[in-house]
């Protein structure tokens, strides 16, 4: 952490052009921004070519998506880069990135900046301490990356066919008992897979606040002793036996809409209504969440180290920022995302823009999802999916 | 003009010789027929003449034609035509492509078409230039590869078995269609063959390999 | 003459060592070091066994290795058996010429087959749903695992679909080369029935002409990502799945156990193929006893039949997986049980995001086939004119990365292009794809460039025509057909390669592939639906242009038929 402090410093002292927002511009104005995102969902690549072509209009920023099937790819580029000695001039400009992706890069020095207080639509965020735009995974964000949407865990299930979803994570076992091969959750090497286990984790551990500190070996036998004999119960009953996965929750989508399970998982509550409304979901689909809240966190954009148009990728998470930007993303025609600013900083005119969104039967409002969780500590990702393997993998 | 072989020897690399050294000379319009049993190199021979070797095998001895030794020249700079059993008229052209193919390029636009016409006329071949050579008779195929060597002005002619496929009648009127060309140029000829016919219609001197 | 093939053999050879073998060996470098504990950019430095033992203790290694073995050796071997059956039996009915009827299955690239026959197979797929309610009386999709089963049986499966065609198509070349239907007559009239005379006579000389083609199979069977990641099991995967998730996984440590997966990888294909060559030479032993026992007895007929049974139910799954492709990507709804789509739309065909996507296949596709043929053309003639048979190293050279798994070395190749300076970008992906293309087009060329007449090339010099005029104006428009069906090979492997692609344009080359692929993670099948079909359509085209170009340009021309 003190080498990772001692770089921020360094490189925020080389940044002059942090500084002044108008010479970023000005070194952006041409740029083309390869932006490294997930590609699995269409409406998301529809927004990124949206987003493209406003800072085009309004900057002279072009975008260009590209589209990973999983963003370990843009990290290992990265990674290819350095190994070849290419510090500068690099292929990546901006990721969408999470957590374990984030801690890796952060740890490895493979990102530019700090650079979010320097982005003018920051006053919009609430960057205090502990608040929900300044963690990422109880990692500090420490300015290294920028966020842009928010994103709640849920479930979804199909109402024509389960008339009473499981009310929370212990449930889960009694229900999956009642209705054998109808439940399923993403393979635990999957993010949505890992946060399945996380939010049972949380429910059931004897001291969830135990969770927020980094993962010790005697941490880990106490606090998940509960969640392992709760999933031993669980397993059988799960779609195929337990034994196999679907690879992520897209996968797990279409099986709910193929009818193979009742239930899918989503970090996003507006992705069931997003779903009907592209046709890839029953009108029927509903969004339910176990009692006690379910974890959220942001999703961030970074900029590498060595990102060729590291000014264009500022202006283009500047943009992100703008309530404008935040309150067409939270249009359920366009993305549906609730939007990661702080409603307290917000002035009558950016308010108005929010509340002017329409509504849908299978979007839930902000209230019915309950309270927020925080998320784990990065470490007890990597220990739970560890040690889920060793168990369930044979 | 004349072809000579002066102690012409074939070997396969590091190999017993294939026949004894061929010392011989063909005159001006004259046929020289080579015969002998299958396998004893009669083809190779001609090969060697031709400079169509394969490097597997290596020659001694000279071929000298008009006095000048294309013994080591590549097959293209000899002016040695080549007749073989089949017409080998190229299937992707027509009939008159297949004779310009021969044709030097220094003759150029209508001269070339008209030196193309007449060979064909000569052979009774007129209106066949655009043709599909798969479409012709067998005696016609004849005529016209004959005429394709001719316009390739060749100083000596070999003639590899090149009456074996056609049948007795049309054997002898294309045997004699072959010498009239030769002996009316003055192109000397180095026929191989297993027909004594064609030997006495050659009229040349016989040699046993 | 000789110094002109002379210097033209050494440009071409230096030309395929230094662009295409110095490559690979620089990636598997790089992998080799990194499997053994050497790779500076996450701060690995030293060597140590280290990653082997990680490897090891990686759960469920063991059974992703079994795996990798069972679905690799037996997609091999049956694919081996059913082509070998359904072979004489096309050769029986339709002659040489049958190998026509496959090209439409050999154009669709593994990938979009592949997301065709998950969608077919699954229990919720269109195969359960042309059946239910009515025969099977399932309202809602049955708990089977039809289809990611932990025995692999649907990778398997996944497999046949595209290499039985592959072997039957170089069977039916390699029986253009020997006297297969005066033999089988010869072998009747001596008493053998016709099943027999196959076995006994026709398959034993045919195998030699098709063995680099089989370890092209096993080698690929065995290291598959894409086909795996779609049909095979997940928890856990095959060696190749498990070590491309590793290399992707968010904890870079991984990255050491991964390449030390894929070295093994590399061992395993190596390791079976050699034991294949045992088992080939001890098949000849015991075989030709058995050939000169004289038997006529045993009747293979009903064999023979078999495998042409099921050669013609993977043609209908391939079909049937197509066709549900085209359904999606026109469909609105389409929910179980359903037999076809409840409502329709063409929104995903008039949203214009494929064309650029289109285009930038096509052009890689054109200018890697057009780099490969010249290369080809140029070997072969330096081969001409040096007028040798071709060495077993240069063989071997030719179809080393087709036998060498592109998971080894791709990470590592990545890493030796950016040390070069040669960033990623189209050039890399075109120079990567050159490095398959080319061993393809070489394959597909090299028996009709030596199938040409050498008198009427001998007659040609004899007309005075130099090597060049021969090579231009006789030899390559004699093989126009030949050539045509080599670039369309070529062009369909380009279209189809997806790692090589994906890691070396840094994604930002998007093919329909890539694209295909990622959508295929993803929840749209109507959409993955269109790519799919446009990645299975190009190749489709090429392959339909080489048959249709020689007929139109030699329209006129019987002797070119």
């Amino acid at each position: 952490m003190r080498i990772a402090l001692a770089t921020a410093l360094a490189v925020s002292l080389a940044s002059p052009a942090l500084a002044d927002w108008q010479s970023t511009l000005d070194a952006a104005k041409g740029q083309t921004v390869y932006w490294n995102a997930w590609g699995g969902d269409a409406r998301t690549n529809a927004f990124i070519e949206w987003v493209g072509q406003e800072t085009d209009r309004l900057y002279g920023v072009k975008v260009q998506q590209v589209k990973l099937s999983d963003t370990a790819e843009a990290v290992n580029r990265v990674i290819a880069e350095k190994a070849a000695g290419k510090d500068g001039g690099g292929s990546v400009d901006l990721i969408w990135i999470n957590g374990a992706n984030f801690l890796s890069m952060k740890e490895q020095g493979l990102l530019h900046g700090p650079f979010v207080a320097g982005l003018p639509n920051a006053q919009y965020l609430d960057l205090s301490p502990g608040a929900a735009a300044s963690v990422d995974f109880t990692v500090p964000v420490e300015g290294y990356e920028s966020p842009w949407r928010l994103a709640r865990f849920v479930f979804a299930y199909d109402s024509a066919r389960v008339s009473v979803p499981p009310a929370s994570m212990a449930d889960f076992a009694a229900w999956t008992a009642a209705h054998p091969g109808r439940m399923t959750h993403p393979a635990v090497t999957n993010f949505m897979g890992a946060t399945f286990l996380k939010q049972a984790l949380i429910e059931l551990a004897p001291d969830a606040a135990a969770l927020q500190a980094p993962v010790t070996d005697a941490a880990f036998g106490v606090q998940t002793a509960p969640l392992w004999d709760w999933y031993d119960a669980l397993r059988p009953n799960l779609w195929r036996g337990g034994e196999t996965f679907p690879e992520n929750e897209s996968i797990q989508f279409q099986l709910l809409n193929d009818g193979e399970v009742d239930i899918a998982m989503a970090f996003d509550p507006a992705a069931p209504a997003a779903l009907i409304e592209q046709g890839l979901l029953p009108e029927t689909a509903r969004v339910f969440v176990p009692e006690g809240g379910t974890i959220g966190n942001i999703s961030f954009v970074a900029i590498p180290y060595n990102a060729a148009n590291a000014a264009g990728a500022e202006v283009v998470a500047n943009f992100l920022l703008d309530p404008a930007t935040q309150a067409h993303q939270q249009d359920i025609s366009v993305l549906g995302s609730f939007a990661v600013l702080d409603p307290a900083k917000l002035g009558p005119a950016e308010q108005a823009a929010f509340n002017a969104l329409p509504e849908a039967a299978a979007l839930p409002t902000l209230d019915a999802l309950g309270p927020t969780l925080l998320e784990p500590h990065a470490s007890w990702m990597t220990r739970l999916t560890e040690e889920w393997a060793r168990r369930y993998t044979r | 003009m004349t072809l000579e072989l002066q102690s012409l020897c074939v070997a396969p690399n590091g190999g017993k010789p294939l026949f004894n050294p061929v010392t011989l000379s063909v005159p001006a319009g004259g046929v020289v027929t080579l015969m002998g049993p299958s396998g004893v190199g009669k083809s190779t021979l001609l090969d060697a003449v031709g400079g169509h070797l394969m490097p597997a095998f290596h020659t001694s001895g000279r071929v000298i034609l008009n006095g000048r030794d294309v013994t080591h020249l590549p097959p293209e700079a000899r002016r040695i035509g080549v007749l073989f059993q089949d017409a080998l008229l190229f299937p992707h052209l027509s009939v008159g492509g297949n004779l310009a193919f021969g044709l030097t390029p220094q003759r150029k636009g209508k001269a070339r078409r008209q030196a193309v016409e007449d060979a064909l006329a000569q052979a009774g071949l007129e209106g066949f230039a655009d043709r599909d050579p798969a479409t012709l008779s067998g005696g016609q195929r004849a005529r016209a590869a004959l005429m394709r060597t001719l316009l390739a002005e060749p100083e000596a002619l070999l003639l590899d078995e090149p009456f074996s496929k056609l049948d007795t009648e049309l054997r002898s009127e294309i045997r004699g269609f072959v010498f009239d060309h030769l002996r009316a140029r003055g192109i000397p000829a180095l026929m191989v063959t297993h027909d004594p016919g064609d030997a006495d219609a050659a009229g040349g001197p016989v040699i046993a390999l | 003459m000789r110094h002109d093939g002379r210097a033209l053999r050494g440009v071409v050879l230096a030309v395929v060592l230094a662009g295409l073998l110095a490559p690979i060996a620089a990636g598997l470098a790089v992998t080799a070091r990194a499997a053994f504990g050497h790779l500076p950019a996450i701060g690995a430095s030293g060597f140590s066994a280290t990653p082997w033992a990680m490897l090891s203790d990686l759960p469920g290694f063991g059974t992703s290795l079994r795996l990798t073995l069972v679905t690799g050796l037996g997609a091999t071997i049956l694919s081996l058996l059913i082509a070998g059956g359904a072979v004489a039996v096309l050769y029986g009915r339709w002659g040489a010429s049958s190998g026509r009827m496959l090209t439409p299955i050999l154009a669709a690239p593994h990938a979009a087959l592949a997301i065709g026959l998950a969608f077919l197979l699954a229990p919720s797929g269109w195969i359960a749903r042309l059946l239910s309610p009515w025969a099977t009386g399932w309202d809602r999709p049955p708990d089977l695992a039809t289809v990611n089963d932990r025995g692999g049986f649907a990778l398997i499966l996944g497999l046949l679909v595209k290499e039985v065609p592959f072997l039957i198509l170089v069977m039916l070349a390699a029986l253009s080369q020997i006297p297969a239907r005066a033999q089988l007559a010869a072998g009747r009239s001596l008493g053998y029935g016709p099943g027999v005379v196959w076995l006994k006579v026709i398959l034993p000389q045919v195998y030699p002409l098709v063995r680099l083609p089989v370890y092209v199979v096993l080698a690929y069977a065995l290291s598959v990502v894409d086909v795996a990641l779609i049909l095979g099991p997940s928890n856990p995967p095959t060696l190749a799945v498990a070590v491309t998730r590793w290399f992707t996984a968010p904890d870079t440590a991984l990255m050491l156990p991964a390449s030390a997966g894929a070295l093994l990888i590399g061992l395993v294909v190596a390791g079976t193929i050699a034991l294949w060559w045992v088992a080939e030479r001890v098949a000849m032993r015991l075989g030709r006893r058995w050939l000169a026992a004289g038997g006529r007895g045993m009747s293979t007929g009903p064999g023979l039949r078999l495998a042409f049974a099921a050669w013609a139910g993977l043609m209908a799954l391939a079909l049937l997986a197509v066709i549900a492709l085209a359904l999606w990507s026109v469909a609105q709804r389409w929910s179980f049980p359903g037999a076809l789509p409840e409502s329709w739309s063409l929104r995903f065909w008039m949203d214009a995001r494929w064309v650029g996507v289109a285009g930038t296949t096509l052009w890689l596709g054109l200018l890697s086939t057009g780099l490969s043929v010249i290369l080809a053309i140029a070997w072969l003639e330096a081969e001409t004119r040096g007028a040798k048979a071709r060495a077993k190293w240069a063989e071997g050279l030719i179809v080393l990365p087709l036998l060498v798994p592109q998971i080894a070395f791709v990470q590592g190749l990545t890493v030796a292009f950016l040390t070069l300076g040669l960033g990623a970008g189209m050039l890399a992906v075109l120079w990567a794809q050159v490095l398959f293309v080319f061993p393809y087009v070489m394959i597909a060329l090299s028996d009709p460039w030596r199938g040409v007449d050498p008198r009427a090339l001998r007659a040609a010099a004899a007309l005075g025509a130099g090597p060049w005029r021969r090579l231009f104006m006789v030899r390559l428009p004699l093989l126009t057909r030949p050539l045509l069906t080599a670039a369309a090979i070529g062009f369909a492997v380009s279209v189809a390669l997806y790692l090589p692609t994906l890691f070396l344009g840094a994604g930002r080359v998007p093919t329909l592939t890539t694209e295909a692929v990622a959508l295929s993670s993803g929840s749209d099948r109507r959409i993955t639906g269109v790519f799919a079909l446009l990645q299975a359509f190009l190749p489709f085209g090429a392959y339909a242009m080489a048959l249709a170009l020689p007929a139109l340009l030699f329209r006129n021309r019987r002797g070119m038929a």
